[in-house]
C-alpha cells in the first residue's frame, strides 16, 4: 500500500476500490441498493465510520498493544455504529426504517476493519483519514451507481424516497423518467444486485483494458 | 510496553466509547421515542374509523398473552381506542402461524359491535406477486374484511374454495386461509373478552 498522500485517496476511488476491485462490504453493498436514496444514506453512513474510525486507530497506534488491537479497533468501530445509528433513529427515521438492519451492520463491513488493520495502524493521521474518504468515497459511489441503476430500471425513477434523506422539501426531487412503465421487478430483487455489479466490474475492466491498449500502441510509435 | 499500560489504553478507549454512547443517547432518547410513537399511531390509524375515537390510542396500550387466540406465546399489544372514554375500538396484535414460509403478523381494529373496522398486514414474507397481495400497497384484497362480524357472513367464515363467503387470492390460498382464519379467531377473541380488555390497566413500558 503506497503511503503517498494524493495517493492514497485516489486508491480507493479507483485502483483499489473496496466494491469493485478488493470485493469487501458486498453484504450491505448488495442488500441496500434497491434505491438511489438508500445507496446515498449508507453510503454517508458508512463514509463517516470510516473517517472517524481511521483517524482515531491511527491517533491511538501509539499506545495500543500490538496484541490488543483487534478489541481496541472492534470497540472503537462498535461504538462509532451505535452513535450512528442512534444519530439515523433521531433524525433521519425513514431512511432508518428502510435501510433496516444494515446501519449496524456496517460494524461488519470488512472495509471498515480492513483499513484500520491494513492502513491506519501504521499510518500518521492524515494519511489514514485521506485513505479513509478515498475509499468511504469510492464505495459510496459504488452504491450510489449500483442504487441509480436498480431504481431505473426496476422502478423508472430516480430519488424516490429523497425526502426520508433531505426533509420534506426534497420529495419533489424524484425523477419519473419512464412513467408508464411496469419496471424490470429483476432488478429490484436480489439477483438484479449481483448483475448490476458484475455489469459495473466489467465496465472498469473494459476501460481499463482499452487504456492499457492505447498505452501499448502510444509507447510502440 | 508494558503490559498494565497495553491494558490501561483497552480500559480508557472502552470508557471513551462508553462516554460517546452514554452522550449519544442522552442527546437522541426524547426523539426516538417520539419518532417511534409516531410511527407505531399511522399504523393504527390504518386500522381505526377515522373519527371514531378521541384518546391517543397508541398510548393506551396492554399486553395480553393467549397462544390459542393470538397466535403466539410472547405477549402481545392490545390497544384500545375510546371515545370520550367508552370503549370504541380494540386493535389486536395477531400472528398467524399457518402463513406459506413464515408467521404472518396483522393488526386487526374490530369495533365495540363486533364489526372489523380494518386488517392490516405488519410483517410478513409471503411469495411475492402471489401472497403479498395481503399488502395494502399490492392489492385491496385486505380490505374486504372491512365491515364484517362474526354474523357477517354467518357460518362461513372461510375461504370460498372451502365453501366458505371469502375470496382467495389467486394462486395464494396458503396465505389467505391463514390470514381468514387469524381474523375469525381474533373476532371470536375480541367477543368474548372485549370489556376485560379495555378495563386492563394501560402498560407505558415495552413487555419482551
Amino acid at each position: 500500500m503506497s503511503p503517498g498522500t494524493g495517493q492514497g485517496f485516489t486508491q480507493g476511488l479507483w485502483h483499489a476500490n473496496p466494491a469493485l476491485v478488493q470485493l469487501l462490504g458486498l453484504c450491505p453493498l448488495l442488500a441496500v441498493t434497491t434505491s438511489l436514496v438508500n445507496g446515498i444514506g449508507l453510503g454517508l453512513a458508512t463514509l463517516f465510520v470510516l473517517c472517524a474510525t481511521n483517524v482515531l486507530v491511527s491517533a491511538s497506534r501509539a499506545w495500543v498493544h500490538r496484541d490488543l488491537r483487534l478489541p481496541a479497533y472492534v470497540l472503537i468501530i462498535a461504538a462509532f455504529v451505535t452513535a450512528v445509528d442512534l444519530a439515523f433513529r433521531a433524525w433521519l427515521f425513514d431512511l432508518h426504517e428502510s435501510l433496516g438492519l444494515f446501519i449496524p451492520l456496517i460494524v461488519t463491513n470488512c472495509i471498515i476493519l480492513g483499513r484500520a488493520e491494513a492502513f491506519a495502524s501504521r499510518q500518521p493521521v492524515w494519511p489514514s483519514l485521506l485513505d479513509a474518504i478515498g475509499q468511504g468515497l469510492g464505495f459510496a459511489a459504488v452504491l450510489i451507481s449500483l442504487g441509480a441503476i436498480r431504481e431505473l430500471l426496476g422502478r423508472g425513477s430516480l430519488f424516490s424516497g429523497a425526502d426520508m434523506l433531505f426533509g420534506p422539501a426534497a420529495a419533489s426531487l424524484q425523477i419519473n423518467l419512464l412513467p408508464d412503465q411496469q419496471g424490470l421487478l429483476l432488478a429490484i430483487l436480489p439477483p438484479g444486485a449481483f448483475i448490476g455489479l458484475a455489469v459495473l466490474i466489467a465496465l472498469r475492466n473494459r476501460y481499463l483494458q482499452r487504456a492499457g491498449a492505447k498505452e501499448k500502441t502510444r509507447q510502440l510509435t | 510496553m508494558s503490559r498494565a499500560r497495553a491494558l490501561l489504553a483497552l480500559v480508557g478507549i472502552a470508557a471513551a466509547a462508553a462516554a460517546l454512547l452514554a452522550g449519544m443517547d442522552q442527546l437522541t432518547h426524547t426523539r426516538i421515542a417520539e419518532n417511534e410513537a409516531r410511527k407505531l399511531l399511522a399504523t393504527l390509524v390504518t386500522v381505526l374509523p377515522p373519527s371514531g375515537y378521541d384518546n391517543e390510542p397508541h398510548l393506551d396500550r396492554a399486553w395480553v398473552t393467549d397462544p390459542a387466540a393470538l397466535g403466539s406465546t410472547d405477549a402481545l399489544p392490545v390497544y384500545r381506542a375510546r371515545l370520550g372514554g367508552e370503549p370504541a375500538v380494540l386493535v389486536l396484535s395477531v400472528v398467524s402461524p399457518d402463513g406459506y414460509v413464515d408467521r404472518i403478523r396483522l393488526l386487526v381494529g374490530i369495533d365495540s359491535n363486533g364489526r372489523i373496522s380494518g386488517v392490516r398486514v405488519v410483517s410478513h414474507a409471503e411469495t411475492p406477486g402471489l401472497g403479498d397481495g395481503i399488502q395494502t400497497d399490492v392489492s385491496d384484497w385486505i380490505l374486504g374484511f372491512d365491515g364484517r362480524s362474526l354474523n357477517d357472513p354467518a357460518n362461513s367464515w372461510v375461504l370460498r374454495r372451502d365453501g366458505g363467503d371469502f375470496d382467495q387470492l389467486t394462486g395464494a390460498t396458503i396465505t389467505s386461509r391463514a390470514v381468514v382464519n387469524a381474523v375469525r379467531t381474533a373476532l371470536g377473541y375480541a367477543q368474548t373478552n372485549s370489556s376485560a380488555l379495555f378495563a386492563l390497566a394501560p402498560v407505558t413500558e415495552t413487555v419482551e
